[in-house]
C-alpha cells in the first residue's frame, strides 16, 4: 500500500550496529561474526575458562523474568558479573502487573532506578520488541526469550558450538528434530542458519508440532526421521513439552520417540561426523536415547558453557556500540561547531572585502 | 428549515442516481432531488455544493459506542460525532456493552442517549441469549418491540450448536435478522493472528481459516433449517466468501459483510508487532484480502463496515498478544472505501451502495437513501482534498487507529441528520 515507510530495524542505530538484541531476524552476517569472534575472546582456548573483564564496570542490568527460567536467567547472571556489572534479577508475575500498574508503568520505575540494560523473557510473543520501543535512548533491551517468537542468545550459543567443531557454518547441512511450532529456540536457530548461510535447513516432526508455512522460515519439512537425517552435518534435538500430549497433538512419549527419537541407528544415517545438540534439558528416552546423548558426537554439555560466552559478548557489544556512536556524534557536533565557526569567518572576510 | 444543497454530484444508488443536481430539504426530510426548486419553495439557507459529492448518510453494521459502560472509550455522545465527522448517520451497535443489551431497559437507556446527543441515528442490536453467555435465550421479542434491529452474539458466538439451533429457530419466527460472527473458540485455541508466513516467522499463536468457516459451515446448515433471516458479520477468508456465494445461489436468505480494514490491509502489515494492527477476526493474506475485495464488487459481500471500538491508550500499550483487538475506524471508513475506488479496486456506485442501500435493506430500514420523504440525512464530500491523517486528531475517544501517516484523497466537509448540520470540516 502507498503512503508508508519501512521500518527502521528497532535493534540497530544510526551507524547499522545493534543497539538492542531483540531477535536475529533483519541482521547481517557480520553482526552475527562479531558475536561469534567476541565469545571466542572471552574463552582461554587451553582451559575453557571464561575470562572476568571490566567492561561493563558501573554499568546496571536488570533481569525481568516475567516466565520462570533458572538455566538462562542463571547464565545471564554468571555473565553480567563476569563482566562487573551491577546487576539485580526480578521475577516478575504478569498477573501482578495486570492488577496493579501496567506494565510500562513497571518498566519505567525500573528505568528510573538507572538501568543501563534490560534483560527480558516475557510469555508473548513480541514483547521484547514492545520494550525496545519504550525504553529511553540509552538503555539497552535483550531478550531472553519471547513467547514462540525468538531467543536470540540460545541461538547464537548453538552457533558458537557448531562453528567450534565444525569451521565455517557455510556449506552445512542442519537437520532440526521435533517441536518447531512452539520453540522460540527454533525459529531464532533457523534465522541464524539462514543468515550464515547453512547450505541446507531441514525440521523434523510432526504436522502438528510444525508452523502453518514452515517454507516462509526458509527451511525443508520432513515428516520422516530416516530421510530427513541423511548426510546432515548438524543434529539440533529439540525438547519437548509435556503440554503438547495434553493438547492433543500428538499422543505419548512412547510413541513420539518411536517416530522421531534420536537412536544410534537413526545417527548413523547423517555423516559421521556429525553433531548432536540439544538445548536442554534433555528428556531422555523422549526425544533422545541416554547412548546418544552421552556418546562421543553429543556436544549437548559445551553448549552450557559457550552460553555464557555469547550472553556476554552480547551485552559487551551493546555497550560499546553506544560508546561508539556517542563519540560519533560528539564528532560530528564538533564538525559542524568548527564548519560554522569556518563560514562565520568567510562571512566577516566577505563583508571586510565588501568594504 | 429549508436548505437546499446545490449543483453537486449526488450518488444515490437505491434510486440509481448519480447525476449533478440540487438536493432540497425541508423539515428535517428529503424533499426533492431535482433541478429545479420545487413549487413554492424558498431556501432559508443555499450550499453550494460545486465539485463536491452529495451521498446518503452512511449506515454502519456494526460499530461499538462504549455506552452503556464496556471496556471501549468514549460514549454515545462522542461517538456519534466521530461517526458524522466521517459521513455516516445510522450505526448499530452490538449488544456487548456494559451491562449487555439483552432487555428492554438498556436498549431504551441506548436509545435515550442516542435521543440526547441527536448526532446520529443509533440503532441497538439486541442480545441473542442472555448476557450473551450462549446458554439461555435473551426475550428476544421483548427486544424487537424496544427497538432492536437486529440480534447478535457481538463477538462471542454461540459454541453449543444446540443452543444455536433453538436460539435461530426461536428467533425464525419473529421477523428480525440475526447477525452471526462465525468463529468456532476450540479451533480459535486462544491464536492472534492468521496461520501464515508472518505468524509462523513470528512465532504468533495462529488462528487457522476453519476457525471461520468450519463455524460458517455449522451456521449454514443451521440457517437453513430453521428459516431465519442470517446475516453473516466480518467475514475473513477467502473460503467463507465462496461458502456465502453457494448459499446465496441456493437461495438461502443469507447476507454478509466485511470490515473495511480487511480490504486494506493483511497480515503482511502485523510484521512489526504493532498493537495497532490487532483485530478480530484477524488480519489475512493477500489472498484473502483479494478475495473479499472481490466479493463486494460481486455483490457476495453486501455491505462494508467499519468496526469502530474506540480504545483506551492502555488497551494498545502491551504486548502485541496482551493487547485488546480493535480499531477507532468511523473516521476512515469512507475514506478508504474511496481509496479502494481510486485505485481502481471498486467502482464508486457498488463502493456506495455497500455502505448505504445495502446495510439500510439488511436492518429493514429507511436510512442509506436521499429518497424523498426519508430523514434528511446526508454527506457532503469533497473528493479533491489531500490530506493526512493523524489519529490524535481525531473527534472518537479511541485514537487507536493504525492509518496515522496515510495520506488520503477525498474528505467528509459536512454532514447532516434530520437536516440538521451535525458536522462540518475546519481544514486545518
Amino acid at each position: 500500500m502507498s503512503g508508508r515507510l519501512v521500518a527502521r530495524n528497532i535493534q540497530l542505530n544510526e551507524l547499522g550496529k545493534l543497539e538492542h538484541f531483540l531477535t536475529l531476524e533483519g541482521l547481517k552476517a557480520h553482526h552475527l561474526t562479531e558475536i561469534l569472534d567476541t565469545a571466542e575472546s572471552f574463552i582461554n582456548p587451553q582451559t575453557n575458562e571464561i575470562r572476568k573483564l571490566p567492561l561493563l564496570r558501573g554499568k546496571s542490568i536488570m533481569n525481568l523474568f516475567f516466565e520462570p527460567s533458572t538455566r538462562t536467567r542463571t547464565t545471564f547472571e554468571i555473565a553480567e558479573k563476569r563482566l562487573s556489572a551491577d546487576i539485580e534479577s526480578l521475577d516478575i508475575q504478569t498477573s501482578a502487573t495486570k492488577k496493579g500498574e501496567s506494565l510500562l508503568d513497571t518498566l519505567w520505575n525500573l528505568q528510573a532506578m538507572q538501568a543501563d540494560m534490560f534483560v527480558i523473557r516475557h510469555a508473548e510473543s513480541g514483547a521484547a520488541h514492545f520494550f525496545a520501543k519504550h525504553v529511553a535512548p540509552h538503555v539497552h533491551v535483550m531478550n531472553a526469550g519471547d513467547g514462540q517468537h525468538a531467543h536470540p542468545t540460545q541461538a547464537m550459543l548453538d552457533m558458537y558450538t557448531i562453528r567450534k567443531h565444525k569451521g565455517d557454518i557455510f556449506d552445512l547441512k542442519v537437520a532440526i528434530v521435533g517441536d518447531v511450532l512452539h520453540s522460540r529456540v527454533v525459529r531464532s536457530q533457523i534465522q541464524a542458519l539462514s543468515i550464515l548461510e547453512a547450505r541446507e535447513i531441514r525440521v523434523i516432526g510432526p504436522k502438528t508440532l510444525m508452523p502453518s508455512d514452515p517454507a516462509a522460515m526458509g527451511v525443508h519439512v520432513y515428516h520422516n526421521i530416516e530421510e530427513g537425517l541423511e548426510g546432515v552435518d548438524v543434529i539440533i534435538m529439540v525438547r519437548l513439552q509435556n503440554e503438547r500430549m495434553k493438547s492433543a497433538l500428538i499422543p505419548s512419549e512412547k510413541e513420539f520417540f518411536k517416530l522421531y527419537g534420536l537412536t544410534e541407528e537413526r545417527l548413523a544415517l547423517a555423516k559421521p561426523d556429525a553433531i548432536v545438540m540439544h538445548p536442554g534439558p534433555i528428556n531422555r528416552g523422549v526425544e533422545i536415547d541416554s547412548a546418544v546423548a552421552d556418546g562421543s558426537q553429543s556436544v549437548i554439555l559445551e553448549q552450557v558453557t559457550y552460553g555464557i560466552a555469547v550472553r556476554m559478548a552480547v551485552m559487551a557489544i551493546l555497550i560499546s556500540n553506544a560508546a561508539q556512536l556517542a563519540q560519533h556524534k560528539a564528532e560530528q557536533e564538533s564538525q559542524l561547531q568548527i564548519e560554522g565557526l569556518d563560514s562565520e569567518q568567510d562571512e566577516t572576510e566577505k563583508m571586510e572585502d565588501e568594504k | 428549515m429549508r436548505i437546499v444543497i446545490k449543483n453537486g454530484r449526488v450518488i444515490d444508488p437505491a434510486q440509481n442516481i448519480d447525476a449533478t443536481t440540487n438536493v432540497y430539504l425541508s423539515r428535517g426530510r428529503i424533499l426533492e432531488i431535482a433541478n429545479q426548486a420545487p413549487e413554492g419553495f424558498t431556501a432559508d439557507q443555499e450550499i453550494d455544493a460545486t465539485d463536491k459529492w452529495i451521498l446518503p448518510g452512511l449506515v454502519d453494521l456494526q460499530a461499538r459506542l462504549s455506552d452503556p459502560g464496556s471496556n471501549y472509550a468514549g460514549s454515545i455522545a462522542t461517538e456519534t460525532k466521530a461517526a458524522v465527522a466521517g459521513g455516516i448517520t445510522s450505526i448499530c451497535c452490538p449488544p456487548d456493552t456494559s451491562p449487555v443489551n439483552d432487555t428492554q431497559a438498556v436498549t431504551e437507556l441506548i436509545q435515550r442517549r442516542a435521543r440526547q446527543a441527536a448526532t446520529a441515528f443509533v440503532m441497538p442490536i439486541g442480545a441473542l441469549t442472555q448476557e450473551l453467555n450462549g446458554e439461555r435465550l435473551s426475550n428476544s421479542y421483548s427486544l424487537k418491540q424496544a427497538g432492536c434491529v437486529a440480534l447478535s452474539q457481538a463477538n462471542q458466538p454461540i459454541q453449543n450448536a444446540l443452543t444455536l439451533k433453538n436460539a435461530l429457530e426461536y428467533v425464525a419466527t419473529l421477523d428480525i435478522p440475526v447477525m452471526l460472527r462465525c468463529e468456532d473458540e476450540k479451533l480459535k485455541n486462544n491464536g492472534i493472528a492468521h496461520s501464515g508466513p508472518i505468524s509462523s516467522r513470528l512465532g504468533l499463536p495462529e488462528i487457522p481459516p476453519s476457525a471461520e468457516t468450519a463455524a460458517l459451515a455449522r451456521d449454514l446448515v443451521l440457517v437453513e433449517e430453521s428459516g431465519v433471516k442470517a446475516h453473516f458479520s466480518q467475514i475473513s477468508c477467502s473460503r467463507s466468501v465462496e461458502m456465502i456465494a453457494e448459499a446465496k445461489k441456493r437461495g438461502l436468505p443469507v447476507t454478509c459483510d466485511v470490515a473495511i480494514h480487511q480490504l486494506i490491509l493483511s497480515e503482511m502489515d502485523t510484521m512489526t508487532f504493532n498493537s495497532l494492527y490487532r483485530v478480530s477476526p484477524p488480519l489475512r493474506s493477500m489472498d484473502d484480502k483479494a478475495a473479499l475485495i472481490m466479493g463486494v464488487k460481486t455483490g457476495i459481500i453486501d455491505a462494508i463496515v467499519s468496526d469502530h471500538s474506540p480504545l483506551e491508550k492502555d488497551s494498545k500499550l502491551l504486548p502485541y498478544g496482551e493487547s485488546v483487538p480493535g480499531m477507532s475506524s468511523f473516521e476512515t471508513l469512507l475514506a478508504l472505501l474511496v481509496k479502494l475506488v481510486q485505485e481502481n479496486h471498486l467502482d464508486l456506485s457498488t463502493a456506495i451502495r455497500a455502505v448505504t442501500q445495502n446495510p439500510a435493506n439488511i436492518i429493514a430500514c429507511n436510512t442509506g437513501s436521499l429518497e424523498a420523504g426519508n430523514s434528511a440525512d446526508l454527506c457532503i464530500f469533497d473528493p479533491n482534498i489531500i490530506w493526512t491523517l493523524d489519529a490524535q486528531n481525531m473527534v472518537s475517544e479511541g485514537k487507536n487507529s493504525p492509518f496515522t501517516g496515510w495520506e488520503f484523497i477525498g474528505q467528509v466537509e459536512q454532514t447532516f441528520f434530520q437536516g440538521r448540520p451535525v458536522f462540518r470540516n475546519n481544514p486545518v
